[in-house]
């Protein structure tokens, strides 16, 4: 057994103290590059951290950048398991019905391959539509056009309880319009896979 | 549940038209049904992971549904990856322990809230729809702060 050494005592007293109980707050770059942001709250002064490896530990006033090969080592594990981004597939009806466009094919083949190399795939089919008309009824018209897709699906093999359907209106149009401005591109379906 | 609908059939192509309608709101009720309760999935899971429900532990594989106020636990060779219905992902680490305590989301308007909370362990973030729409309407807390999100990747240790 080792002799008590008094320099020892305290480094170890000293390290101990530099990891207990202090949480750890870092921003990460997206895939592509792009950074968002988050406030850290703590008793009652806000901190926001907004650019990539910016990190704050509670209690801490300032925030610090920490290196990505620290950011690996302790988040490695979590990092590696996060699923992959969800996908979305764009499909177009012919006019003023719900009968798709013959060149949905291959989208939809992308869509199942991708449904189905995934681990407990999921798909959200989403109805969007033009500005024309009042939002109440492209709600409605969105939802119904979202569900004669979901109803392909199923009926093509896909398990129905792998299928939502939502209805998105015209609050998200692919190319922004005026209201009540016709546009083709805008009446789509998504199907959105995760 | 599939709801009850009447219909006068005046026309063979309207009778077409109604037999459609009626499999159409048929099937609202089935895909719905889903949408209302099921919060998320367990996508990835290795080691020791369990879900936490109404004081009942549940062996948390891949495709595991996940529900609010569910906790989802991680033991020591443990990590586990999960999407939410805004298209959100959280994964945790091992020895970690997660609390869903509030959400909702609303698929046609995107609002919504998303309350975790960490209660020990590493947890990794790509936040969803919900922050996009609502910043901030996404919160992680942890035993010393809240993180309020405005739509980013991040992650969040809270040592033992």
């Amino acid at each position: 057994m080792k002799t008590f050494n008094p320099l020892s005592a305290f480094a170890l007293a000293l390290l101990l103290s530099a990891c207990a109980g202090k949480d750890l707050f870092v921003v990460l770059p997206h895939e592509d590059g792009s950074v968002g942001s988050v406030v850290v709250r703590q008793n009652g002064r806000d901190i926001v951290l907004d650019k990539a490896n910016s990190a704050i530990k509670a209690g801490d006033g300032k925030s610090f950048t920490i290196a990505s090969k620290d950011v690996d080592q302790r988040f490695g594990t979590a990092l590696t398991g996060l699923p992959p981004a969800a996908r979305s597939y764009v499909l177009y009806f012919k006019e003023g019905t719900v009968i798709l466009e013959p060149d949905s094919g291959p989208v939809m083949e992308a869509m199942r391959k991708d449904v189905t190399s995934r681990t407990a795939g999921e798909i959200m089919v989403i109805g969007h539509t033009d500005k024309v008309g009042k939002v109440a009824d492209n709600d409605e018209l969105a939802f119904t056009r979202a569900l004669s897709v979901g109803d392909v699906l199923v009926a093509s093999g896909i398990a129905r309880d792998t299928v939502m359907i939502a209805g998105r209106g015209e609050r998200e149009p692919l190319v922004p319009t005026d209201d009540e401005v016709e546009e083709p591109r805008n009446r789509r379906v998504e199907i959105s896979v995760r | 549940m599939n709801p009850i609908i009447t219909v006068s059939v005046k026309s063979a192509t309207r009778c077409m038209g109604a037999a459609w309608l009626v499999l159409l709101l048929g099937l609202t009720g089935a895909f719905e049904a889903r949408a209302a309760d099921v919060i998320g999935l367990v996508k990835t899971s290795k080691g020791s992971v369990s879900i936490e429900r109404g004081g009942q532990k549940i062996n948390a594989a891949s495709g595991a549904k996940l529900y609010q106020s569910d906790q989802v636990l991680t033991g020591e060779d443990g990590a586990v990856g999960m999407t939410f219905v805004d298209n959100s992902r959280l994964s945790l680490g091992a020895n970690s322990t997660l609390a869903l305590e509030k959400f909702r989301f609303n698929t046609t308007t995107h609002e919504g809230e998303f309350v975790s909370a960490v209660k020990r362990g590493t947890l990794a973030a790509v936040s969803g729809k919900i922050a996009r729409q609502t910043p901030e309407a996404m919160q992680v807390r942890t035993p010393s702060a809240i993180l309020g999100v405005r739509g980013t990747k991040f992650v969040v240790e809270v040592p033992e």
